[in-house]
């Protein structure tokens, strides 16, 4: 057991480390538009210096990073408080996926365009009849000629308003079983059968969109794998989204804990004396303390299991919904130390939107009830609910 | 960056996992919980066959001198087992000389314990004072002998020596001879059958102040709270995979109730609260051995979350068995009952969490 970093790995670190000082842009500005030219510009600044992609294999213009690498660039990235880049579903989601089940015509096509921020991808995949039930998807694919044609809605459809192509799971085959009939395409978006519309969130912001899809045209050569493979590739899809976010989550979750410390320090407790010091809200943020380091510590776990065995233990699939959970009752408490101001929406560290937000951690990128299923069933080998 | 086991480390928790699952069937468990003493004399011979008694006695004393984290697996596969053994006692009494015995002490003691000829024991909660292990108001007199009721001293009958925790931190060696008139024992009745707790009464005993040391006996402390820990890890990680097999052959309403989301979803989260406290306990036994600056704070959080979680996933485990689960002929409440009183022993969840917010400067 060996839980420093090897000089290899310390060496990775130290150069982002130098790199991201002299080159982190700071905050972005306000207003979507000025908001994404600013996370583009930023991506293509990473791309130019052979930072992104950084667990791609290098014949596809990654750094072919080990997953110990990976881990650190993710951890760095989010403790240099660096902005985000404009094509987060491409890096994390489309690109890994086109690298898996891609053919080699796709992977020339389409890695460089994700990589440099020039094509902006989204996800296609919840509707309104089908969230956790992916695969009931109504959207239809009926082929013609060379040609598929598409019809359907999609729901909760980020970046869909700047994305280029739409990673789009649809039904190719209503008479086969619900699983074997979904293929999945990839759908310019830059088509007038494609409506977009954001939708409006609790927080009030717009991250979400739905789409309306017409009588998309879509080349039969826009298909990844094979046609009736859909579901097999959606899931790859969906295992990069939660096994690339654990390391920078989890250092998300420690410096929004020191924050809130911080602000608890500044605040009063229920018997007037300072809030680090009402034994309750000790107990909680030493409680939060201890959550937190049980994620960075389950994420290096998952790391090494794959390591050594090639695939990830049982830690691994655990660590989202884990996530979900800490980060909820971490903004939960800023809420009580807050007091009275917890009725207000402004403050200066912006708990309010934080407390609002994360309400969806336990919804986005599978539910909660949706990951206790695949740990019950996959993991412990319980019988399946149906 | 490594978060796993040597090839050594594996073969010790291989070895004691078959070890103690061909010696420590439920029923011997059952059969020793039962038994006044606790253990046979056979049983300790096997352990100490297998060096156990002195992993952390230096090689010079004849012990295996390695380290917090071979610790920690055999406590791990203890719990697991559930084995009633004065393992545990002997260990604190060996980390405490380890850490502060005098010169004379350890010459006198670490050898015999790490060759299975002694055992020992720490005494820690006053019988009036308060209930966190550094809280003893105890002081020997002025011709150095001490009078004092301790209780739920672990394995004080069969213990040839006992390490007696005092005020300001200071500790006090005293030689277990039947016949000292200064010294009484009364077995206490526990919650847990399968450790056995007594109250030792000492009045006027003379005793052997050990060395004024506090870091290093900080450090003994802060590897027991990581054995309780890690027995705790074993312990529910034995209820989870009962409670699971359980689920899977117990039928109502014509489908295995470990279909109903309702009893799957306990199990998952016993996977999570699981396999949180191996994280912590792991980690906090790796910087024990090499990173001394986080280990406190490592040691308490480890206690604090296996605490918790090992008294949540027993009970949890016990809801999944249902009426069954609450008779004494299952072998869960054994297990249930070691995790609780774990929880309560050498700090509380609550005790250790404020210590976590303490070193973190809250």
């Amino acid at each position: 057991m060996d839980l420093t970093l090897s000089p290899g790995e310390e060496a990775f670190r130290d150069e982002l480390r130098a790199w991201l000082a002299e080159n982190n842009p700071g905050r972005e500005p306000a207003g979507d538009e000025a908001a994404f030219e600013f996370r583009r510009s930023w991506q293509r600044k990473l791309h130019d210096a052979g930072w992104a992609g950084v667990s791609w294999p290098k014949e596809y213009g990654g750094r072919g990073a080990t997953l110990v690498e990976q881990a650190i660039f993710n951890e760095e990235m989010v403790r240099a408080r660096t902005p985000s880049v404009a094509n987060v579903l491409g890096l994390a989601m489309g690109g890994p996926t086109v690298i898996a089940h891609g053919t080699e015509e796709q992977r020339k096509r389409y890695l460089p365009a994700i990589l440099s921020a020039e094509e902006i991808w989204c996800q296609g995949f919840s509707e309104p009849g089908a969230g956790s039930d992916l695969a009931s998807v109504k959207t239809r694919a009926v082929r013609q000629g060379d040609e598929w044609v598409v019809t359907g809605q999609k729901v909760w459809t980020t970046f869909a308003h700047h994305a280029k192509w739409c990673m789009l799971v649809a039904r190719t085959n209503p008479d086969a079983p619900k699983h074997k009939g979904l293929t999945y395409f990839l759908m310019d978006m830059e088509q007038d059968a494609v409506q977009v519309r954001p939708l409006r969130q609790i927080t009030g912001e717009s991250e979400f969109n739905e789409l309306f899809i017409e009588e998309a045209r879509i080349p039969h050569e826009n298909i990844v794998g094979a046609e009736g493979e859909g579901w097999a590739v959606a899931i790859t899809t969906l295992m990069h989204e939660r096994a690339t976010l654990a390391f920078g989550l989890q250092v998300s979750v420690q410096i929004a804990l020191r924050e809130l410390i911080e602000s608890a320090h500044q605040a009063r407790g229920l018997n007037g004396a300072v809030a680090t010091e009402d034994p309750v809200i000790r107990q909680r943020l030493a409680q939060l303390m201890i959550e937190s380091e049980v994620l960075r510590l389950n994420a290096y776990r998952g790391l090494s299991a794959i390591m050594r065995s090639g695939v990830p233990g049982p830690e691994g699939s655990l660590g989202k919904w884990h996530w979900s959970e800490v980060n909820q009752s971490l903004t939960e408490l800023a809420m009580e130390i807050a007091g009275p101001r917890a009725m207000l929406s402004e403050s200066e560290q912006n708990w309010s939107y934080r407390f609002l937000r994360a309400r969806a951690n336990s919804i986005e990128g599978g539910t909660t009830e949706i990951l206790k299923n695949i740990v019950a069933e996959r993991v412990l080998g319980l019988p399946r609910m149906r | 960056m490594n978060f796993g086991f040597t090839d050594d480390q594996q073969a010790i928790k291989r070895t004691a996992h078959e070890f103690l699952e061909a010696r420590y069937p439920a029923a011997t468990v059952r059969r020793l919980a039962e038994d006044e003493r606790g253990f046979t004399d056979e049983q300790w011979a096997e352990l100490v066959e297998l060096g156990w008694p002195g992993v952390i006695v230096p090689e010079e004393a004849d012990g295996l001198g390695l380290g917090a984290v071979e610790l920690v697996v055999i406590a791990e596969e203890m719990g697991y087992a559930l084995a009633p053994s004065p393992w545990f006692s002997t260990t604190c009494a060996a980390l405490m000389l380890v850490a502060a015995g005098t010169e004379e002490q350890r010459e006198r003691w670490l050898g015999p314990l790490a060759r299975g000829e002694a055992r020992g024991t720490l005494a820690v909660w006053d019988e009036k004072a308060g209930w966190a292990p550094d809280h003893s108001e105890v002081e020997p007199d002025s011709d150095g002998k001490l009078s004092c009721v301790k209780i739920a001293v672990p394995d004080a009958a069969g213990a040839d020596f006992l390490i007696i925790s005092g005020a300001d931190g200071r500790h006090y060696l005293v030689e277990h001879d039947v016949s000292d008139p200064g010294i009484t024992l009364v077995a206490e009745p526990a919650i847990d059958p399968t450790r056995k707790l007594f109250r030792v009464e000492l009045s006027g005993a003379q005793v052997q102040p050990l060395e004024v040391a506090p870091e290093a006996i900080a450090r003994a402390y802060a590897t027991i709270v990581t054995l309780l820990a890690a027995e705790n890890v074993g312990a529910a990680q034995r209820a989870m995979e009962m409670a699971v097999t359980y689920a899977k052959d117990r039928t109502q309403f014509e489908r295995p109730i470990g279909a109903y989301q309702a009893v799957s979803h306990r199990c998952a989260q016993m996977l999570l609260e699981v396999e949180g406290s191996r994280s912590l306990c792991y980690w906090a036994a790796w910087a024990l051995d090499n990173e001394p600056e986080t280990a406190p704070r490592a040691a308490s959080m480890a206690k604090a979350y296996a605490g918790d979680a090992g008294f949540r996933v027993t009970a949890s485990a016990l809801q999944v068995h249902g009426g069954i689960g609450f008779t004494y002929e299952h072998d869960l409440h054994f297990f249930l009952k070691r995790t609780h009183a774990n929880a309560h022993a050498f700090g509380d969840s609550r005790w250790h969490r404020d210590r976590v917010a303490d070193l973190a400067g809250v």
